[in-house]
Protein backbone atom coordinates (compact mmCIF):
# COMPACT_ATOMS: atom_id res chain seq x y z
CA UNK A 1 0.00 0.00 0.00
CA UNK A 2 1.29 3.35 -0.85
CA UNK A 3 0.74 6.85 0.31
CA UNK A 4 -1.73 9.33 -1.52
CA UNK A 5 -0.72 12.97 -2.61
CA UNK A 6 -3.52 13.62 -0.05
CA UNK A 7 -2.05 11.59 2.72
CA UNK A 8 1.50 12.73 2.43
CA UNK A 9 0.26 15.81 2.62
CA UNK A 10 -1.99 15.09 5.52
CA UNK A 11 0.96 13.60 7.37
CA UNK A 12 3.94 15.74 6.14
CA UNK A 13 4.58 17.05 9.39
CA UNK A 14 5.49 13.68 11.27
CA UNK A 15 6.68 12.24 8.24
CA UNK A 16 9.17 14.84 8.01
CA UNK A 17 10.73 12.73 11.22
CA UNK A 18 13.06 11.13 10.48
CA UNK A 19 11.97 8.37 12.97
CA UNK A 20 8.99 8.30 11.14
CA UNK A 21 9.62 8.82 7.42
CA UNK A 22 7.02 7.22 4.77
CA UNK A 23 8.26 3.91 5.95
CA UNK A 24 6.94 4.63 9.75
CA UNK A 25 3.77 6.10 8.27
CA UNK A 26 3.00 3.23 6.58
CA UNK A 27 3.38 1.17 9.28
CA UNK A 28 0.99 3.52 11.37
CA UNK A 29 -1.58 3.10 8.53
CA UNK A 30 -1.68 -0.65 8.33
CA UNK A 31 -1.71 -0.59 12.75
CA UNK A 32 -4.87 -1.95 14.45
CA UNK A 33 -5.64 -0.10 18.12
CA UNK A 34 -7.86 -0.84 20.25
CA UNK A 35 -9.41 1.12 23.08
CA UNK A 36 -11.30 0.06 26.28
CA UNK A 37 -13.72 2.68 26.82
CA UNK A 38 -14.48 6.03 24.64
CA UNK A 39 -14.00 8.48 27.80
CA UNK A 40 -11.74 10.30 29.41
CA UNK A 41 -8.70 8.70 28.46
CA UNK A 42 -9.60 7.04 25.41
CA UNK A 43 -10.96 10.65 23.92
CA UNK A 44 -7.94 12.50 23.63
CA UNK A 45 -5.93 8.90 22.90
CA UNK A 46 -8.94 8.24 20.12
CA UNK A 47 -8.38 11.81 18.47
CA UNK A 48 -4.86 11.25 18.47
CA UNK A 49 -4.31 7.91 17.07
CA UNK A 50 -6.69 8.90 14.15
CA UNK A 51 -5.13 11.91 13.28
CA UNK A 52 -1.63 10.74 13.23
CA UNK A 53 -3.63 7.71 10.48
CA UNK A 54 -3.55 4.86 12.58
CA UNK A 55 -5.31 2.69 9.78
CA UNK A 56 -7.62 0.80 12.23
CA UNK A 57 -8.85 1.13 15.49
CA UNK A 58 -11.36 -0.96 17.89
CA UNK A 59 -13.64 1.06 20.53
CA UNK A 60 -15.16 -1.00 22.90
CA UNK A 61 -17.93 1.22 25.38
CA UNK A 62 -21.56 0.37 26.34
CA UNK A 63 -22.25 3.86 27.71
CA UNK A 64 -24.21 6.84 26.20
CA UNK A 65 -23.03 10.42 26.66
CA UNK A 66 -23.84 12.21 29.40
CA UNK A 67 -23.55 15.68 30.37
CA UNK A 68 -21.36 15.13 33.00
CA UNK A 69 -19.02 13.50 30.63
CA UNK A 70 -17.91 16.49 28.39
CA UNK A 71 -15.95 18.49 31.27
CA UNK A 72 -13.26 15.91 30.17
CA UNK A 73 -14.50 13.30 27.53
CA UNK A 74 -13.52 15.46 24.59
CA UNK A 75 -14.68 12.89 21.57
CA UNK A 76 -18.30 13.82 22.64
CA UNK A 77 -20.44 16.93 22.00
CA UNK A 78 -23.53 18.71 22.97
CA UNK A 79 -24.59 17.79 19.83
CA UNK A 80 -24.55 14.06 20.75
CA UNK A 81 -25.75 14.50 24.44
CA UNK A 82 -27.43 10.68 25.49
CA UNK A 83 -26.34 9.09 22.06
CA UNK A 84 -24.14 5.75 22.83
CA UNK A 85 -20.11 7.27 23.03
CA UNK A 86 -19.35 4.45 20.52
CA UNK A 87 -21.45 6.24 18.00
CA UNK A 88 -20.20 9.39 18.78
CA UNK A 89 -16.59 8.64 18.61
CA UNK A 90 -17.23 7.17 15.25
CA UNK A 91 -18.99 10.16 14.14
CA UNK A 92 -15.89 12.60 15.52
CA UNK A 93 -13.11 10.64 13.85
CA UNK A 94 -14.51 10.29 10.44
CA UNK A 95 -15.21 13.78 10.60
CA UNK A 96 -11.74 13.98 11.48
CA UNK A 97 -9.44 11.42 9.34
CA UNK A 98 -11.82 9.46 7.34
CA UNK A 99 -8.98 7.18 6.53
CA UNK A 100 -8.92 5.66 10.00
CA UNK A 101 -11.30 2.32 9.88
CA UNK A 102 -13.61 2.26 12.98
CA UNK A 103 -14.63 -0.79 14.48
CA UNK A 104 -17.20 -0.43 16.97
CA UNK A 105 -18.53 -2.68 20.10
CA UNK A 106 -21.30 -1.97 22.81
CA UNK A 107 -20.94 -5.34 24.52
CA UNK A 108 -19.80 -4.83 27.83
CA UNK A 109 -16.11 -7.16 28.36
CA UNK A 110 -16.50 -10.36 29.54
CA UNK A 111 -14.33 -13.38 30.08
CA UNK A 112 -16.31 -15.04 27.34
CA UNK A 113 -15.92 -12.55 25.17
CA UNK A 114 -12.73 -10.83 25.43
CA UNK A 115 -10.46 -12.92 23.84
CA UNK A 116 -12.62 -12.76 20.65
CA UNK A 117 -13.10 -9.08 20.30
CA UNK A 118 -9.57 -8.06 20.49
CA UNK A 119 -7.66 -10.83 19.04
CA UNK A 120 -7.00 -9.08 15.73
CA UNK A 121 -5.80 -5.99 17.05
CA UNK A 122 -1.90 -5.42 17.58
CA UNK A 123 -2.28 -3.09 20.87
CA UNK A 124 -4.91 -2.10 23.76
CA UNK A 125 -5.36 0.99 25.36
CA UNK A 126 -6.87 0.17 29.08
CA UNK A 127 -8.82 3.53 29.69
CA UNK A 128 -11.29 1.68 31.57
CA UNK A 129 -13.28 3.04 35.00
CA UNK A 130 -12.94 0.22 36.96
CA UNK A 131 -10.79 -2.49 38.80
CA UNK A 132 -12.24 -5.65 37.07
CA UNK A 133 -12.03 -4.76 33.61
CA UNK A 134 -8.56 -3.92 33.78
CA UNK A 135 -7.61 -7.13 35.12
CA UNK A 136 -9.85 -8.70 32.57
CA UNK A 137 -7.92 -6.71 30.11
CA UNK A 138 -4.48 -7.47 31.44
CA UNK A 139 -5.03 -11.39 31.47
CA UNK A 140 -6.23 -11.69 27.98
CA UNK A 141 -4.05 -9.26 26.63
CA UNK A 142 -0.99 -11.51 28.39
CA UNK A 143 -3.34 -15.06 26.96
CA UNK A 144 -3.31 -13.26 23.70
CA UNK A 145 0.62 -11.81 24.06
CA UNK A 146 -0.91 -8.37 23.15
CA UNK A 147 0.97 -4.85 24.01
CA UNK A 148 -1.20 -3.18 26.42
CA UNK A 149 -0.94 0.66 27.45
CA UNK A 150 -2.17 1.25 30.66
CA UNK A 151 -3.29 4.37 31.83
CA UNK A 152 -5.34 5.41 35.00
CA UNK A 153 -6.44 9.29 36.45
CA UNK A 154 -7.80 9.62 39.94
CA UNK A 155 -8.58 13.29 40.95
CA UNK A 156 -5.50 14.88 40.66
CA UNK A 157 -3.00 12.17 39.73
CA UNK A 158 -2.44 9.70 36.61
CA UNK A 159 -0.59 6.31 36.36
CA UNK A 160 0.75 4.67 32.92
CA UNK A 161 2.68 1.96 32.02
CA UNK A 162 3.16 -0.25 28.81
CA UNK A 163 2.85 -3.86 29.81
CA UNK A 164 4.49 -6.52 27.35
CA UNK A 165 5.10 -9.71 29.49
CA UNK A 166 5.77 -11.58 26.30
CA UNK A 167 9.07 -9.94 25.23
CA UNK A 168 11.66 -11.76 25.17
CA UNK A 169 13.38 -8.85 28.05
CA UNK A 170 12.14 -9.97 31.27
CA UNK A 171 9.17 -7.54 31.77
CA UNK A 172 6.33 -7.55 34.06
CA UNK A 173 1.97 -7.46 33.67
CA UNK A 174 -0.40 -5.57 35.36
CA UNK A 175 -0.10 -8.01 38.31
CA UNK A 176 3.28 -7.73 38.89
CA UNK A 177 2.85 -4.12 39.96
CA UNK A 178 -0.54 -4.80 41.66
CA UNK A 179 -1.54 -8.56 42.00
CA UNK A 180 -5.04 -8.36 42.85
CA UNK A 181 -7.99 -6.03 42.54
CA UNK A 182 -9.10 -4.33 46.23
CA UNK A 183 -11.57 -6.29 47.89
CA UNK A 184 -15.13 -5.39 47.01
CA UNK A 185 -15.67 -4.10 50.50
CA UNK A 186 -12.84 -1.50 49.75
CA UNK A 187 -14.30 -0.04 47.07
CA UNK A 188 -17.04 2.23 48.40
CA UNK A 189 -18.92 3.15 44.74
CA UNK A 190 -18.85 3.49 41.21
CA UNK A 191 -20.04 6.64 41.15
CA UNK A 192 -16.63 8.85 40.30
CA UNK A 193 -14.68 10.81 42.87
CA UNK A 194 -13.94 13.61 40.55
CA UNK A 195 -11.31 14.03 38.11
CA UNK A 196 -9.64 17.09 37.31
CA UNK A 197 -10.63 17.10 33.20
CA UNK A 198 -7.01 18.21 31.60
CA UNK A 199 -6.05 15.00 33.99
CA UNK A 200 -7.36 12.59 31.52
CA UNK A 201 -6.28 14.51 28.71
CA UNK A 202 -2.50 14.58 29.96
CA UNK A 203 -2.56 10.84 30.55
CA UNK A 204 -4.87 9.45 27.69
CA UNK A 205 -2.18 11.79 24.91
CA UNK A 206 0.31 9.90 26.41
CA UNK A 207 -1.21 6.84 26.44
CA UNK A 208 -1.60 7.14 22.16
CA UNK A 209 2.22 8.61 22.34
CA UNK A 210 3.44 5.01 23.42
CA UNK A 211 1.29 3.44 21.27
CA UNK A 212 3.04 5.53 18.56
CA UNK A 213 6.18 4.77 20.08
CA UNK A 214 5.49 0.68 19.72
CA UNK A 215 3.99 0.63 16.15
CA UNK A 216 7.14 2.57 14.82
CA UNK A 217 9.91 0.51 16.84
CA UNK A 218 11.07 3.68 18.01
CA UNK A 219 12.64 5.25 21.15
CA UNK A 220 12.21 4.21 25.06
CA UNK A 221 8.51 3.06 26.01
CA UNK A 222 6.91 2.52 29.70
CA UNK A 223 7.61 -0.89 29.42
CA UNK A 224 9.24 -1.90 32.89
CA UNK A 225 8.69 1.52 34.29
CA UNK A 226 5.59 3.32 35.93
CA UNK A 227 5.45 7.13 35.47
CA UNK A 228 3.30 9.11 37.88
CA UNK A 229 1.92 12.39 37.15
CA UNK A 230 0.68 15.00 40.03
CA UNK A 231 -1.13 17.53 38.71
CA UNK A 232 -1.04 19.71 41.95
CA UNK A 233 2.94 19.33 41.69
CA UNK A 234 3.13 19.39 38.10
CA UNK A 235 5.46 16.42 38.64
CA UNK A 236 6.22 13.70 36.60
CA UNK A 237 8.05 10.87 38.51
CA UNK A 238 9.27 6.99 37.02
CA UNK A 239 9.08 4.07 39.80
CA UNK A 240 10.59 0.55 38.48
CA UNK A 241 8.26 -1.94 37.85
CA UNK A 242 10.15 -5.64 37.64
CA UNK A 243 8.37 -8.40 36.39
CA UNK A 244 7.42 -10.24 39.63
CA UNK A 245 9.18 -13.81 39.31
CA UNK A 246 6.09 -14.93 41.25
CA UNK A 247 3.17 -13.59 39.41
CA UNK A 248 0.05 -15.69 39.12
CA UNK A 249 0.03 -14.97 35.71
CA UNK A 250 3.12 -14.64 34.12
CA UNK A 251 5.00 -16.19 36.47
CA UNK A 252 6.61 -19.80 35.72
CA UNK A 253 4.50 -21.36 37.89
CA UNK A 254 1.14 -19.60 36.90
CA UNK A 255 -2.11 -20.25 38.88
CA UNK A 256 -4.16 -18.14 36.64
CA UNK A 257 -4.68 -20.01 33.47
CA UNK A 258 -8.05 -18.58 32.48
CA UNK A 259 -10.30 -15.73 32.46
CA UNK A 260 -11.29 -14.42 35.16
CA UNK A 261 -14.57 -12.08 35.90
CA UNK A 262 -14.39 -9.88 39.11
CA UNK A 263 -17.83 -8.94 40.15
CA UNK A 264 -18.10 -4.98 39.94
CA UNK A 265 -19.34 -3.61 43.34
CA UNK A 266 -21.34 -0.75 43.92
CA UNK A 267 -22.44 -0.60 47.19
CA UNK A 268 -20.78 -0.45 50.20
CA UNK A 269 -22.39 -0.18 53.92
CA UNK A 270 -19.89 2.82 55.29
CA UNK A 271 -18.21 4.37 52.57
CA UNK A 272 -15.29 5.86 53.61
CA UNK A 273 -14.06 9.54 53.07
CA UNK A 274 -11.61 8.35 50.03
CA UNK A 275 -11.37 5.43 47.80
CA UNK A 276 -8.66 3.29 45.81
CA UNK A 277 -11.53 3.81 43.18
CA UNK A 278 -11.77 6.12 40.75
CA UNK B 1 13.30 11.34 59.52
CA UNK B 2 12.03 10.45 55.23
CA UNK B 3 10.11 12.20 53.67
CA UNK B 4 7.53 10.16 52.44
CA UNK B 5 5.02 11.04 49.23
CA UNK B 6 1.19 10.34 49.90
CA UNK B 7 -0.73 9.72 47.28
CA UNK B 8 -4.22 11.61 46.04
CA UNK B 9 -6.38 8.54 47.68
CA UNK B 10 -4.70 9.04 50.89
CA UNK B 11 -4.20 12.77 51.30
CA UNK B 12 -7.22 12.93 53.10
CA UNK B 13 -5.93 11.18 55.95
CA UNK B 14 -2.53 13.78 55.72
CA UNK B 15 -4.93 17.16 55.76
CA UNK B 16 -4.01 17.04 51.82
CA UNK B 17 -0.63 16.73 51.89
CA UNK B 18 1.06 15.47 49.30
CA UNK B 19 4.69 14.75 51.48
CA UNK B 20 5.52 13.93 55.13
CA UNK B 21 7.83 13.41 57.19
CA UNK B 22 8.00 10.22 59.01
CA UNK B 23 10.28 8.27 61.87
CA UNK B 24 11.60 4.94 61.25
CA UNK B 25 14.24 2.14 60.40
CA UNK B 26 12.28 -0.01 58.64
CA UNK B 27 9.40 0.28 56.12
CA UNK B 28 7.02 -0.96 58.86
CA UNK B 29 8.44 0.99 61.56
CA UNK B 30 7.64 3.54 59.31
CA UNK B 31 4.24 2.75 59.00
CA UNK B 32 3.63 2.39 62.75
CA UNK B 33 5.00 6.32 62.75
CA UNK B 34 2.86 6.92 60.39
CA UNK B 35 -0.15 5.91 61.71
CA UNK B 36 0.41 7.24 64.54
CA UNK B 37 0.53 11.38 63.32
CA UNK B 38 -2.13 10.14 60.59
CA UNK B 39 -4.31 7.76 61.95
CA UNK B 40 -5.83 5.10 60.03
CA UNK B 41 -3.14 5.36 57.79
CA UNK B 42 -1.89 1.52 58.40
CA UNK B 43 -5.56 0.18 57.98
CA UNK B 44 -5.50 1.69 54.44
CA UNK B 45 -1.87 0.19 53.70
CA UNK B 46 -1.86 -3.30 55.54
CA UNK B 47 -4.17 -6.10 55.61
CA UNK B 48 -5.53 -7.48 59.13
CA UNK B 49 -2.59 -10.00 59.36
CA UNK B 50 -0.07 -7.08 58.74
CA UNK B 51 0.92 -7.61 54.98
CA UNK B 52 0.92 -5.02 52.85
CA UNK B 53 -2.57 -5.25 51.00
CA UNK B 54 -2.01 -6.56 47.31
CA UNK B 55 -3.35 -3.66 45.57
CA UNK B 56 -0.93 -0.33 47.09
CA UNK B 57 3.07 -0.38 46.54
CA UNK B 58 5.40 1.27 48.29
CA UNK B 59 8.55 2.50 46.60
CA UNK B 60 12.13 3.22 48.47
CA UNK B 61 13.51 5.61 46.51
CA UNK B 62 12.47 4.41 42.93
CA UNK B 63 12.41 0.15 43.64
CA UNK B 64 9.10 -1.50 45.31
CA UNK B 65 10.09 -2.69 48.87
CA UNK B 66 8.62 -6.34 47.94
CA UNK B 67 11.41 -7.09 45.61
CA UNK B 68 13.90 -6.01 48.50
CA UNK B 69 12.87 -6.98 51.94
CA UNK B 70 9.27 -6.04 51.91
CA UNK B 71 8.05 -4.32 54.96
CA UNK B 72 11.23 -5.41 57.19
CA UNK B 73 13.17 -3.31 53.96
CA UNK B 74 15.79 -0.78 55.95
CA UNK B 75 15.20 3.01 55.19
CA UNK B 76 17.78 5.74 55.84
CA UNK B 77 16.89 8.83 56.90
CA UNK B 78 18.05 10.68 53.28
CA UNK B 79 15.60 7.61 51.18
CA UNK B 80 12.54 8.54 49.96
CA UNK B 81 9.22 6.59 50.14
CA UNK B 82 6.06 6.64 48.14
CA UNK B 83 2.83 5.42 48.22
CA UNK B 84 1.34 4.20 45.19
CA UNK B 85 -1.77 2.57 45.16
CA UNK B 86 -3.89 1.14 42.34
CA UNK B 87 -6.16 3.72 40.92
CA UNK B 88 -9.01 2.91 38.50
CA UNK B 89 -10.55 5.96 36.83
CA UNK B 90 -10.57 6.40 33.13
Amino acid sequence: MSLTDEQLERYSRQILLKEVGGKGQKKISEAKVFLIGAGGLGSPAILYLASAGVGTLGIVDDDVVDLSNLQRQILHSTETLNQPKIASAQLMVSKMNPDVKVNTYTERLNAENILDVIKDYDIILDGSDNFPTRFLVNDAAFFLKKTLISGSIFRFEGQLTTLKPHDDAPLPCYRCLYPEPPPSGLVPSCQEAGVLGVLAGTIGVMQAAEALKEILGIGETLAGRLLIYDALEMSFRNVRVPKNPTCALCGPKPSITELLDYEISCSLPSPPDDSLDA
Amino acid sequence: MSTVRIPTPLRGLTDGQGKVIAEGESIAALIDHLDMSYPGMKERLCDDAGALRRFVNIYLNEEDIRFYKGLDTPVKPSDEVSIIPAIAGG
